[in-house]
């Protein structure tokens, strides 16, 4: 793979489109080199490479550094279409997609996943020419266009074809409720829980569909933690009618939840947790007309809590309002939660949100609960927040990531964290959804609460039968600082494997059996090994892996229901409910959350963990 | 001679040439070498997948497709046809059916590759001159 660094320009809006900074992605190196060589010609400057990864990479690392992505559809690391989504949602970037298939049905998935224009292979090079046509039209309704260069640009260009591009839809978003990145058509598909009808202001309720999670957290994103305030998250996701309060309200109760998980851990206190989770609930609920999961509220439940813990705004909110606001949804959610979890009954689990401190610590642990939802799997998995930061105290974030049904196993993971708290907080929780029996929710602040609850996870015969579990946990154990989500479980998995020698057998033997069973699973998850050290480098693709197979244990083990009766202890719950909304989604509802997390946690740590994440939903789609 | 070169080759093939200039004075052969690289490895695959019992469809399909695509990327229309024969075939299901049209594609691929040394040759012999008098 050639990475063909590009100098890039800021300024393109006199030359255009002469410059236009377009990034390539393919693996097969033939047409790759050609397209190279046939974008140069169009004096466009070119980066190439044939890992998504990579690219996603560079796209997150400046998001200025490019104005156009083509990509192909076919691709051995990622689908072509969740990279569309992800640089669709991330970065509002335009995408041009490419294949040697002609399709129309594909054709048709990737105007639906937002790609503004399908190019069959062998590509021309007049095909070529026109396609800054779409960069020009994604950012006309940003008011960035000067019709003066557009003339120019038509002068230059001389070309009279262009693709049928369907970007019309564009000029419509005004109207509408903008779908930051979608194309008009799946705008309008997607409508279908929002109103669409711009001049009916009066929503009834917005449904924070995934779609608007989705803009939310690449809004978040675009901001960044720092930034990202609801006010300008909303302005930045041009939702009509969607109100900060709806979004920072449910945020804030996710983000509770997620304290609360970690709260948890050190504390249990009842109110707290029910707050958060609770809240978490409610806005599953509306999740739940996602039709994510049929077992329960609590799906979109999990799920959307997930996906809120991701985004880093979260996080932050989090930290400004605890309680307030979770307990008033708290009364509601619960009792969503309750009847889908069954177990959410526990209060203490989500402790409420928990102090400032606690928050911080979710904040940190932001970035691994995208990972959560991975373990989301198990419907009625209780969807262990995975707040687990990376680095940050909350050693529970590990056990959000732990949220993946098999969460009960991520227990093992925290020993290692620095937050322990957190950590057992996680396994905590993970262990109780799985074996709903929670005992251990023992949440320890400081212990290794990984190497606690593990074994609690592990007593369980449950627990060591999952492999995942284990693995979930070890991906939750993230302790290491950088728990991204993905890496939380690539970290539990490491995790576990350190913990083995701390823990006490059956914590090892569930480690490894999880070991084992997701080595053999993760490609390159040989990082579970090395999980020791940070879990930045499971996240990588190790997570992929390893969340591939978690998710299909959990299927299979269906942990998550059990786990979720009990929910003994809060963590408990709090993990569950991920699982629940969570899983049973596609890699869709993971990748957004996966990317939420991602995203957060890019801003903190290692952008790896992102693509391992990455992986792992997309594993999910080609699994 | 330059008909029968052009002949040689498809228009896609041509604007492969297109693209060799100054900046890029080996740019055909080496995207040629890479075709020849990725396609053999590539062939080798699917004669693998083809041994095996019972064969994987998906696997040969995704081969396939991705030979297809390099193919069609270099303008090897007929190695292109046989390709999208074959994975109608895989599509069905039908082994004995795509182990005949590999047959096939094969034949096709030699052949290309026979021309395209021969182009080799020859636009080597002729050298710049060519390269000039291609020049419409």
């Amino acid at each position: 793979m050639t990475v063909e660094k590009i100098r890039g320009e800021n300024e393109n809006s006199d030359n255009f489109p002469v410059g236009l900074r377009v990034l390539a992605v393919d693996d097969d190196p033939l047409c790759l080199k050609l397209l190279e060589t046939l974008l140069k010609k169009c004096q466009y400057h070119v980066t190439i490479t044939s890992q998504a990864r990579m690219a996603l990479k560079m796209l997150r690392e400046n998001k200025d550094r490019f104005d156009l992505v083509i990509s192909d559809v076919h691709m051995p690391d990622m689908d072509g279409f969740k990279l569309l989504e992800l640089v669709g949602l991330e970065m509002d970037l335009p995408v041009i997609m490419l294949s040697a298939n002609s399709d129309p049905k594909n054709v048709m998935k990737g105007v639906t996943h937002g790609a503004c224009d399908y190019l069959v292979k062998p590509v021309r090079l007049e095909e070529l020419r026109n396609i800054w046509q779409h960069v020009l039209r994604k950012k006309k309704p940003d008011s960035k266009i000067q019709n003066k260069s557009t003339d120019q640009v038509k002068a230059n260009l001389g070309s009279g074809d262009g693709h049928g591009s369907p970007m019309t839809g564009n000029t419509d978003q005004n109207g509408k409720i903008n779908r930051k990145r979608k194309d008009e058509d799946d705008e309008s598909e997607d409508n279908g829980n929002e109103s669409e009808d711009p001049g009916a202001q009066k929503k009834p309720r917005v449904v924070w569909s995934i779609e608007l999670h989705r803009k939310f957290v690449g809004a978040v994103n675009q901001l960044g933690i720092e930034k990202a305030v609801p006010k300008r998250i909303l302005d930045l996701m041009n939702v009509e009618g969607l109100t900060r309060e709806n979004k920072y309200r449910l945020y804030l109760k996710r983000i509770s939840q997620q304290a609360n998980m970690v709260a948890a851990l050190g504390v249990k206190d009842s109110h707290f947790m029910r707050i958060g989770s609770f809240d978490g609930l409610g806005d599953f609920r509306t999740l739940a007309g996602q039709g994510r999961h049929p077992n329960v509220a609590l799906s979109p439940y999990t799920s959307g809590m997930l996906g809120r813990l991701n985004s880093p705004a979260n996080v932050n909110l989090l930290n400004i309002t605890p309680s307030p606001l979770i307990q008033p949804s708290y009364a509601q959610n619960s009792s969503n939660s309750i009847t889908p979890l069954g177990k959410m009954q526990n209060p203490n689990l989500f402790q409420g949100i928990p102090s400032s401190l606690e928050l911080d610590q979710l904040q940190q642990n932001k970035g691994p609960t995208g990972i959560v939802n991975f373990n989301a799997f198990d419907d009625s998995r209780i969807f262990t927040s995975n707040f687990t930061d990376p680095g940050t105290t909350v050693g529970s974030s590990s056990n959000l990531l732990n949220g993946t049904p098999n969460n009960p196993l991520s227990d093992g993971g925290f020993g290692n964290q620095p937050c322990n708290n957190m950590a057992s907080f996680s396994s905590e929780s993970f262990n109780a959804g799985i074996n709903g029996t929670i005992e251990s929710s023992k949440m320890q602040p400081n212990s290794l609460l990984s190497s606690e609850p593990f074994n609690n996870s592990l007593s369980d015969p449950y627990l060591r039968n999952n492999t995942i579990d284990i693995i979930s946990s070890t991906t939750m154990a993230l302790p290491i600082g950088d728990s991204r989500e993905m890496q939380c479980q690539e970290g539990l998995v490491g995790d576990v494997r350190n913990m083995n020698q701390q823990r006490q057998n059956n914590y090892e033997h569930s480690s490894k059996s999880g070991f084992g069973s997701l080595n053999p699973r993760i490609p390159s998850n040989g990082v579970v090994g090395s999980m020791n050290q940070k879990m930045d480098m499971f996240v990588n693709g190790r997570l992929g892996g390893g969340g591939s197979t978690l998710m299909q244990h959990n299927e299979n083990q269906n942990l998550l229901t059990e786990s979720r009766a009990r929910s003994n202890d809060s963590l408990f719950f709090e993990h569950q409910k991920m699982q629940g909304g969570f899983v049973p989604q596609s890699c869709d509802s993971l990748d957004d959350m996966v990317n939420a997390m991602i995203k957060r946690e890019q801003d903190e740590s290692i952008p790896s963990c992102d693509f391992g994440f990455d992986d792992y939903s997309f594993g999910q789609g080609t699994i | 001679m330059q008909r029968q070169l052009a002949n040689m080759k498809q228009s896609l093939f041509d604007q492969l040439e297109e693209l060799q200039d100054d900046a890029n004075p080996n740019f055909v052969e080496e995207v040629v070498t890479l075709y020849y690289r990725d396609s053999a490895r590539l062939v080798q695959n699917i004669d693998k997948a083809l041994e095996k019992n019972p064969v994987d469809f998906v696997k040969l399909d995704s081969y396939m497709h991705q030979f297809k695509g390099s193919s069609s990327s270099i303008g090897a229309k007929k190695v292109k046809i046989e390709c999208t024969q074959f994975r109608e075939y895989c599509r069905v299901g039908n082994g004995e059916g795509c182990k005949k049209t590999f047959q096939q594609v094969k034949r096709e691929y030699a052949t290309l590759r026979k021309k395209l040394e021969a182009y080799f040759q020859f636009a080597r012999q002729v050298g710049p001159v060519e390269k000039a008098c291609r020049r419409k």
